[in-house]
């Protein structure tokens, strides 16, 4: 295994672990979430909130360290700037997630809860993404 | 534990799935010095641009979703799920990969790694797509659109 494939795979084992056993990937309990005006269901911001809650703790040891474990450079977004592109795309994303209750994470975890389903919402994601780079193909 | 007036949240088992994503995370920024989200690790995965992690990091990634999912799945002895139809999850699925990509991140990039680092484009794109969900389901709930079967 090259250098980052495990922790990837740590990584990514223990986000999938996480999105199931927090709910994440029944579509239902994330529309229950999103149904602010209806029954609502607030578990969704205990998963956020949790790891949140972690992530601002790690934040706090970053800048102590000279470089990760397991790389050579930290590699961090450092743009500030609120674009119209960043803000229409968030509203992209925020409306396919109310209609299906799935975002990538739940989306490619539930492969193996509901293959079929899983597998059509993660090939139209798939597409909608190569459309993006096809249009900025074009347009650059 | 339930909570009072909301019979059907899970918070404990919430928090528990929070505190594993917060620690997926962390694996990620300590080991890797990188924030990487899904969305952009997917992309990556799938040849489609993306984040900067090397190509083996995200497949690994990508395989790891699903595999600790199974493993909650199988602790448990299955996950309860509700899935829409096959349209509606194109739809959806066509939005999402298209929303994320023009805003840089979905709810772990920038949900939990950038509000909890206080990103101003982070918190920017997280209440964007909140107030959109909500307003999505709130409309299709008006309109009598029952999607998950």
């Amino acid at each position: 295994m090259t250098r980052p494939a495990l922790p990837a795979l740590v990584s990514g084992t223990l986000f999938g672990a996480g999105l199931a056993l927090g709910g994440m990937t029944d579509p239902a309990r994330v529309r229950g979430f999103l149904d602010l005006f209806g029954a609502w269901d607030p578990t969704l911001a205990f998963v956020m909130g949790g790891a949140v809650l972690v992530m601002a703790i790690v934040w706090r040891a970053v800048p102590r360290m000279q470089t990760p474990w397991l790389a050579e450079a930290f590699h961090l977004p450092t743009r500030a700037d609120l674009t119209p592109r960043l803000i229409g795309g968030a509203a992209l994303f925020g409306i396919g997630w109310g209609i299906a209750g799935l975002c990538p994470g739940p989306g490619i975890a539930a492969l193996v809860i509901e293959p079929g389903a899983a597998a059509i919402f993660v090939a139209a994601m798939l597409a909608g993404m190569a459309l993006v780079r096809l249009f900025e193909a074009k347009s650059a | 534990m339930t909570l009072p007036g909301y019979p059907e949240a899970a918070p404990l088992a919430g928090l528990a799935g929070g505190v594993l994503i917060g620690l997926a995370a962390a694996v990620m920024l300590l080991g890797l010095g990188r924030i990487a989200g899904v969305s952009g690790i997917a992309a990556k995965a799938a040849g489609l641009g993306g984040s900067g992690i090397a190509r083996s990091g995200a497949w690994t990634f990508v395989i790891g979703l699903p595999l600790g999912a199974l493993v909650v799945s199988m602790l448990q002895g299955g996950i309860e799920a509700r899935f829409a139809s096959a349209p509606v999850l194109i739809v959806a699925g066509l939005l999402v990969g298209i929303g994320t990509r023009l805003g840089s991140g979905c709810t772990r990039g920038h949900g939990v790694c950038g509000v909890s680092r206080l990103s101003a484009r982070s918190i920017v794109a997280t209440l964007t797509f909140m107030a959109a969900g909500i307003a999505t389901v709130a409309a299709m709930n008006a309109l009598g659109m029952e999607v998950l079967r």
